[in-house]
């Protein structure tokens, strides 16, 4: 593994496609108000990608830039988490993966913000403060569904019992890394714990634990999500407007 | 020639109009490159994605090129972030006139910075509410006067 590298381009992979899945929303969210707020959070998600894949090209130093990274790369080579990945499924999947998602970037770039690699410190010291948004609002959703009619408890519930298997590949542990993502899971615990105390809801236990797509083995939706992002790009290169 | 930092101060930001990028507090430094003479302009985007971002940079070329500047050369920077407290005293007074209510102080990191009540831009009212967290740009959320009924933008306090 080359490190900085790896690392860079596994967070900004995870940036890069929770804001192609996020920007799926535009136009089909249950309200106006919620659809505006999606698509805000897919432009912080894009923006956090932009930077960090930027970064990744030059630590790589193989003159590929943030387009090459996005557009030319086939699923195998991407490094993001399963997570991401995963289909919008309905408002509460989409909710309990943001709230996942945030709790997990928030300490990392919080992390990140103090690390000796100028560059990824920066990164880390804005894009904070658009994790803490992101949090803030995934976990009313999580709460106002969650403790709200039988209906939307029972999905609320459903939803953090679908996405919880994939918390554990967001912390396995990488003591090379940068910032280890193991030392990062006791404020995650922590701060998933209050939202789901609050929300009425049951903390899912599961031993079942996917993972491989920080090795570039990913589900099947990826290759369909890339398929839609990649089209144009692909279709006629260097396009420009 | 006009002076670099007068002419690059003067350009407004293509989602607010009415504030200039000084006003806003994303215009970081005006500098000359001591070597090449060159005018080196350092800016910071609001958030990460704003897609502003290339227009600012093209405008700031033309303000220069009109200026006797055409060889400037535009960085940008994400370090130290971005925060409303650096928008000036003449910026808030023109996003209150404009219709936007401005951000609360964020304050120092570790602070605990007072809730102030956001006041509706039209009719002073302290009686507003939320309506949305997120709004028409990256840096506004929605909100409504319950006082004259009126919907107005506010600066998110960052």
């Amino acid at each position: 593994m080359n490190g900085p590298f790896e690392f860079a381009l596994r967070l900004g992979d995870d940036a890069l496609i929770a804001a192609q899945r996020l920007a799926e929303w535009t136009t089909r969210a249950p309200e106006m108000e919620e659809d505006v707020a999606l698509a805000n959070i897919a432009l912080d998600q894009l923006g956090a990608a932009r930077l960090l894949l930027t970064y990744a090209g030059e630590l790589e130093g193989a003159g590929r830039d943030e387009d090459a990274l996005a557009y030319l790369r086939g699923d195998r080579e991407f490094r993001n988490c399963l997570l991401v990945e995963l289909p919008n499924g309905d408002f509460a999947v989409t909710m309990a993966k943001l709230l996942v998602l945030s709790a997990y970037q928030l300490p990392l770039y919080t992390a990140l913000a103090g690390c000796a690699d100028e560059r990824l410190a920066a990164i880390g010291a804005k894009a904070r403060k658009e994790s803490a948004y992101h949090l803030d609002h995934s976990s009313l959703w999580v709460k106002r569904l969650g403790d709200g009619t039988e209906e939307s408890h029972r999905r609320m519930q459903a939803a953090v019992d679908q996405v919880w298997p994939y918390v554990a590949e967001l912390f396995a542990p990488d003591p090379a890394a940068p910032i280890d993502p193991a030392t990062l899971r006791p404020e995650f615990d922590a701060t998933v714990a209050d939202v789901l105390a609050e929300a009425t809801l049951t903390p899912p236990e599961t031993s079942w634990a996917p993972a491989g797509g920080r090795d570039g083995v990913h589900t099947e939706h990826l290759s369909y999500l890339l398929a839609e992002m990649q089209v144009l790009h692909r279709a006629h290169p260097g396009a420009a407007w | 020639m006009t002076d670099p930092r007068t002419a690059v101060a003067a350009v407004v930001d293509p989602e607010i109009r009415v504030l200039t990028i000084d006003e806003l507090g994303i215009l970081r430094a005006v500098d000359e490159d001591p070597a090449s003479g060159r005018v080196v302009v350092t800016i910071t985007p609001t958030y990460t994605g704003c897609p502003a971002m290339d227009v600012i940079r093209a405008d700031i070329r033309r303000a220069l090129a009109a200026a006797g500047h055409p060889e400037a050369e535009i960085r940008t920077v994400h370090h130290p972030a971005w925060s409303t407290d650096w928008i000036s005293e003449s910026g808030r007074a023109k996003l209150a006139a404009a219709g936007i209510a401005p951000p609360s102080p964020v304050g120092a990191p570790g602070v605990v910075a007072l809730t102030l009540a956001v006041r509706c831009p039209r009719c002073g009212s302290p009686e507003t509410e939320q309506l949305s967290r997120f709004g028409s740009t990256a840096c506004k959320a929605l909100w409504r006067c319950r006082s004259c009924s009126e919907p107005f933008d506010h600066l998110k306090a960052l």
